[in-house]
């Protein structure tokens, strides 16, 4: 079986980004990109899949320009067997991305395709959802435990109540949490062996793919600032400051 | 005529306070009418609660036995089939409006605007990305208009209203791959609902241990107030997911948010932005928390909450 996995390359999540001042997006020049933590996540969790004799194959899946195969690299020295690259220079939006990944399914039949729960850079947390409607899959997402048993998966998810456990049939799509796993460090003989795994290359156009209708950016703003404000120096202090906001009795 | 549909959180008996928060933001799109769906298996109650918010027209209620629990793979066909002849689709942006609407969206093959902070026109509203470092004003495109409302940002919708309830009989085929298992609740029982309550007592990796924690749940009960957790005290296993504040936890708005060893990453500090004021005790006193609090102290957290106690004794 296989397993396809979506890797996005984002803004590292420890960059303090800035709002260009023409409000037409954010600073990205000579900023570090990375791969989503959350996708890093979905690579690992499938290559633990894989290591305990559930999978035979993973591959790894980015769309973006040229550069976003970097991510891919990554993806491959953590263990993916290949990769494919969507190229594109447009704005993918996650309609969109789940039409891409809908084409790359009927082509490699996964049975499971585990994605990050969202990316950190919009904060969208859709694709897996939208993938999962289209290809009339199950859905499991803001996944913390995957149990394969058959053409099953057992799993838990991330809920504001607690946690909820379903049981979906193979093949799903599966979103990844935090707490899911902690992805392995890549090792250097690792990132010198990735260098020689495939990675294919399609167009949109190949793939059949018509963009989704999409979400216009008007502009890009800085958030509104939180007034700086005092250091207390004791308890009688802070709560004779909470009792004047009449904030506690 | 436009109108707007908002799907309602529920848990069989209560309606969740995140849906009368979508209705304020429903309010604000200017449309003809608020409509409410309730799939519930049997939902009197909650459909009742959803005819009282203020501003809401029709509420319709569906039931179904496989409503039990919601299961967006089996929800999502209905929704859409009662999405017909609505200008707007709303849901509130918690897992389970987050879980639910993209797989409607899709289907209907629009795209969808995640976390609503504000509605500039029916069309044109504002939302966060990086985890709010950055707002972006969007304009969906044409055709219905899908989604998600990031509920700190919006009131809950006051009561008062006596919108018609409209039971519903769908033919939707629904699908059986998907089974709902088991819910369990972290064990927050008898305290206020995170996501609503005034008063937020928090605690992150400073606290140093599941026991330790009960120091944070002391001055919670002590003063009503919801227990949160930074990432960092979740991973470490000190207490339950469902406590979890920050960008990719629960994004809260209470009146007093008091953190407590916790060192304030961006990512917990997008989950409390909107509060009204922010308390913050640590050891570290360049603690990154201390830049947005309201108040600082540094200082031992165990220490500040024994004499804290004693004053609000």
């Amino acid at each position: 079986m296989k397993i396809l996995v979506g890797v996005k390359r984002v803004v590292d999540y420890n960059v303090r980004i800035q709002v260009k001042p023409d409000g037409s997006g954010i600073a990205t020049n000579g900023v570090k990109m990375s791969m989503n933590p959350f996708d890093e996540i979905a690579i690992e969790e499938a290559l633990r899949i894989k290591e305990a004799g559930h999978a035979a194959e993973v591959i790894a899946v980015t769309m973006g320009p040229k550069v976003a195969q970097e991510q891919l690299r990554t993806a491959l020295a953590m263990g993916a067997d290949r990769a494919i690259h969507v190229e594109t220079d447009d704005d993918i939006q996650p309609l969109t991305a789940a039409r891409i990944f809908k084409a790359l399914c009927d082509k490699e039949s996964p049975k499971i395709v585990l994605l990050g729960k969202q990316a950190i850079d919009d904060d969208n947390s859709q694709t897996a959802q939208m993938l999962a409607a289209i290809s009339h899959w199950p859905q499991a997402t803001f996944a913390s435990s995957i149990t394969l048993d058959g053409d099953k998966a057992t799993v838990i998810r991330e809920v504001d109540a607690g946690l909820e456990t379903l049981s979906v049939d193979l093949p799903a799509i599966i979103s990844a949490d935090l707490r899911l796993n902690e992805p392995r460090y890549v090792k250097l003989p690792d990132i010198m062996k990735a260098k020689r795994k495939t990675i294919d290359t399609f167009t949109l156009d190949e793939l059949a793919v018509e963009p989704a209708p999409a979400i216009k950016i008007l502009k890009t703003s800085p958030p509104a600032k939180r007034q700086a404000g005092i250091k207390v120096e004791s308890v009688d202090e802070l709560v004779a400051a909470l009792k004047e906001k009449g904030l506690v009795k | 005529m436009s109108k707007v549909l908002v799907i309602a959180e529920h848990d069989g008996t209560t309606l969740n306070g995140s849906t009368a928060r979508a209705v304020s933001c429903a309010k604000e799109l200017g449309l003809d009418a608020i409509d409410i769906a309730v799939l519930a298996s049997d939902g009197c109650s909650v459909s009742e609660q959803a005819a009282a918010i203020s501003g809401v027209n029709t509420v319709i209620l569906v039931e179904n036995p496989a409503n039990e629990h919601a299961v967006s793979a089996l929800l999502a066909p209905q929704i859409e089939a009662l999405s017909d002849g609505y200008s707007h689709l709303l849901a509130p942006s918690t897992t389970f409006g987050k879980d639910l609407l993209p797989r409607i969206a899709a289907h209907l093959g629009a795209p969808q605007i995640s976390d609503i902070m504000r509605v500039e026109s029916a069309r044109v509203f504002d939302r966060p990305v990086y985890a709010g470092n950055a707002i972006i004003t969007v304009e969906a495109p044409e055709g219905i208009v899908i989604g998600t409302v990031r509920t700190a940002s919006y009131p809950v919708a006051e009561n008062g209203g006596s919108a018609t309830i409209e039971k519903r009989e769908l033919s939707v085929e629904l699908p059986s791959h998907t089974q709902f298992v088991e819910l369990s609740s972290g064990g927050g029982e008898g305290r206020p609902d995170l996501q609503a309550a005034a008063t937020v007592v928090s605690g992150g990796r400073g606290v140093g241990s599941e026991e330790n924690f009960s120091v944070i749940y002391g001055l919670a009960d002590k003063i009503g107030a919801a227990v949160g957790a930074s990432r960092a005290a979740v991973d470490a296993g000190f207490i339950p997911n469902d406590h979890q504040v920050g960008q990719t936890g629960k994004i809260i708005a209470p009146d007093l948010y008091m953190a407590f060893g916790i060192s304030g990453a961006i990512q917990h500090l997008a989950g409390i932005k909107d509060a009204g004021t922010i308390v913050a005790v640590n050891k570290d006193a360049d603690a990154p928390i201390f830049e947005v609090a309201d108040f600082g102290l540094v200082g031992d957290l165990f220490q500040v909450i024994e004499e804290l106690e004693a004053a609000l004794g």
